[in-house]
């Protein structure tokens, strides 16, 4: 089964006179492995569906099965425990500013019990160390330059050896090569895992990773095409 | 564990290597110690994080605690104290008029009803004791205040107050009086003139008298000191009708039911005196100043003021911790974290700011019992039961202000993370 199967999914925000759809009839299914990412411009759409996929949001109309749970109907609780199988990355990083990098990463293991506070620590230095921060693992965020700091995030978001990744945006607010830096390592990790990958972006320079490129207008799919 | 930093240690056949999806490991629930533990912990090193924030918390945390103690500390004082001379009566039986509201007030009784009661064949003594409060010239400055006298024959061993025993044939003398040396210092420095000279002339109302011995007994908030004397000499001073007295101690037989006579002596003696043990007597004078005067609530009043505040800055230090923290919170809740988690680690900053206000507050407090319990001559005590009172309210006024704080948590909204 795919990872993700959305199917007739409909979402407005407001109500009465202010109701206004940000999502008509959306359709759109991931397999293992792939990585996705979901252009057009803003306000069409695509940050709704990557929170309704990322379970942050409840669902309205449509059927939508990400990692095996239903989020038609799903209880706060069931997406709660959704969410910890997803890795998400931000447009900015949101690291805890009190916790050094290898501490960051750790948060997202506690999560998961069956694991001891050195074993997590242990853990999250490795995927440090595989976005190449192995150095830096001790230093607050503010001490990491914004690359750095997104490669954090990104070792963050796997660490949890998640069913699926979903960034929004993740090199908005990098440079050139540090963001194309940040993409590649994510791809190459989630590549080597298996892990699909949905990705926001607007960046032009980045669409070269994607396995599909879905672009969005006005609430609708208009052109599911396959990357050069 | 997959990493890819050793790749060329892998089996050639390696799920890193193939390219083939690796199988999650399976998902364990955290355990029962990880559900507040973690918590706990990420709750301390985000108020490690803002020193002066943890500061402010601390000493507002600490200023409640002292208030409430210091406050506390005057209520216990003030009952403490004000029952200092009636705990020091050593007799089973207390007579007292039913209209005596306070010792330093009190209504006098038909002395007859002291010899009523020796018609019962356990009573053993009864011993009439007079109250009244005169004025006492300061040897020293000749200003003149008012102190509790205290008549009574002393021989009979009806109080226990510390240093009379010795005295007892002195205070048979006519004109000889017995200080209270733990009265308040406005009386003149007698203990030392006494140590200087030995027994000299005072002055009791209108009367010279002669200061042969002292005694301790402390003072109360209706009587700033206290000065003992024989029956006969408490006459001296006052001009009051003989058949009159304020309170009979009354001592039993060896072996002898107290609750069995008291109920004996309430048939017997008609409804102008109450029947009380030593317990009821000491509780009936705390009531007084419980109940009778404003005294009680001011202090309650000031306590809960003092925990009010505390609670607001408690309150406002929480908020803007988790104001500050809005996104990071937000992405918590985007990784998986319940709102319970995030609450808990709410409630566990609380917790912590109430233990590290405490501490401090504490001491403080210690130190300030001493030294305005030196100052004011008040029993001040930081007794462990106290302790543990304040600490449960310092306690209970953190965790309401983490509940009221953790509303703001759901402004944390994962869906505006993108």
């Amino acid at each position: 089964m795919n990872p993700v199967e959305l199917s007739g999914i409909t979402f407005a925000y407001g109500e009465g006179a202010l109701r206004r759809e940000v999502l008509r009839e959306v359709d759109l299914s991931i397999s293992p492995g792939e990585i996705v990412l979901l252009t057009g411009p803003s306000g069409s759409g695509k940050t709704t569906l990557l929170t309704l996929i990322g379970a942050l949001r409840a669902m309205q109309l449509g059927k939508a099965r990400v990692l095996g749970q239903e989020l038609a109907g799903a209880s706060e609780s069931d997406r709660v425990r959704l969410r910890g199988r997803i890795g998400f990355i931000f447009q900015n990083h949101n690291l805890l500013g009190f916790l050094t990098a290898r501490q960051n990463v750790a948060m997202s293991l506690e999560l998961h019990g069956g694991m001891s506070e050195a074993e997590r620590l242990t853990r999250a230095g490795e995927m440090l160390a595989a976005v190449g921060l192995a150095d830096h693992a001790e230093k607050p965020p503010s001490r990491l330059s914004g690359g750095q700091r997104q490669r954090v995030a990104v070792a963050r978001a796997l660490a949890g050896e998640p069913g699926l990744i979903l960034a929004d945006e993740p090199t908005a607010a990098l440079d050139k090569v540090s963001g194309q830096e940040v993409v590649r390592l994510l791809r190459d990790l989630a590549k080597t895992r298996g892990v699909p990958i949905l990705l926001v972006t607007h960046d032009p320079r980045i669409l070269d990773i994607a396995d599909r490129i879905v672009a969005m207008e006005d609430g609708r799919i208009v052109q599911p095409a396959k990357a050069a | 564990m997959n990493q890819i930093s050793s790749t060329e240690n892998l089996l050639p056949w390696a799920p890193e290597l193939t390219g083939e999806p690796i199988p999650p490991r399976p998902r364990v629930a955290p355990g029962p110690a990880a559900f507040l533990l973690l918590p706990l912990r990420l709750a301390w090193r985000q108020l490690r994080a803002e020193k002066s924030r943890l500061l402010a918390a601390m000493a507002g945390v600490m200023f409640a605690c002292v208030l409430v103690f210091m406050q506390l500390g005057f209520r216990g004082a003030l009952f403490d104290s004000a029952t200092n001379m009636l705990g020091a009566m050593r007799a089973d039986l207390f007579l007292m008029h039913p209209m005596t509201d306070a010792s330093f007030r009190p209504e006098p009784l038909p002395r007859a009803r002291a010899f009523q009661t020796l018609a019962d064949p356990d009573v053993a003594v009864a011993v009439p004791i007079y109250l009244a409060q005169a004025t006492w010239r300061n040897p020293e400055t000749g200003r003149r205040r008012a102190v509790q006298l205290i008549g009574l024959d002393a021989e009979a061993g009806a109080v226990g107050f510390t240093g009379l025993a010795p005295l007892v044939e002195a205070l048979k003398q006519p004109d000889t009086v017995a200080f209270d040396v733990r009265s308040r210092p406005e009386f003149g420095p007698i203990g030392q003139l006494f140590a200087e000279r030995g027994p000299f002339q005072v002055q009791v109302g209108h009367r010279e008298m002669r200061l042969v011995g002292l005694v301790e007994i402390g003072p109360s908030f209706g009587a700033d000191g206290n000065v003992v004397l024989s029956e006969t000499n408490f006459r001296r001073v006052f001009e009051r009708r003989v058949s009159n007295t304020d309170l009979v101690a009354l001592k039993l037989h060896e072996g002898a039911d107290p609750r069995a006579v008291q109920a004996r002596l309430r048939e017997l003696l008609p409804g102008d005196v109450m029947v009380m043990t030593h317990a009821e007597l000491v509780a009936h004078e705390r009531a007084y100043w419980e109940n009778g005067t404003p005294i009680g609530f001011i202090f309650v009043f000031g306590s809960l003021m003092g925990l009010v505040v505390g609670m607001v800055i408690v309150y406002q230090i929480l908020f803007s911790d988790i104001a500050s923290h809005i996104s990071e919170y937000a992405t918590l809740k985007a990784m998986g974290y319940s709102n319970g988690y995030l609450s808990r680690v709410v409630m566990s900053e609380a917790f912590i700011l109430a233990i590290i206000g405490f501490i401090p507050g504490l001491l403080l407090s210690a130190w300030l019992y001493n030294w305005v319990g030196a100052a004011t001559f008040l029993p001040l005590a930081m007794y462990p039961e106290r302790a543990v009172t304040v600490f449960l309210m310092i306690f209970t006024m953190c965790a309401v202000a983490g509940l009221l704080a953790m509303r703001k948590l759901r402004d944390a909204n994962p869906a505006d993370m993108f």
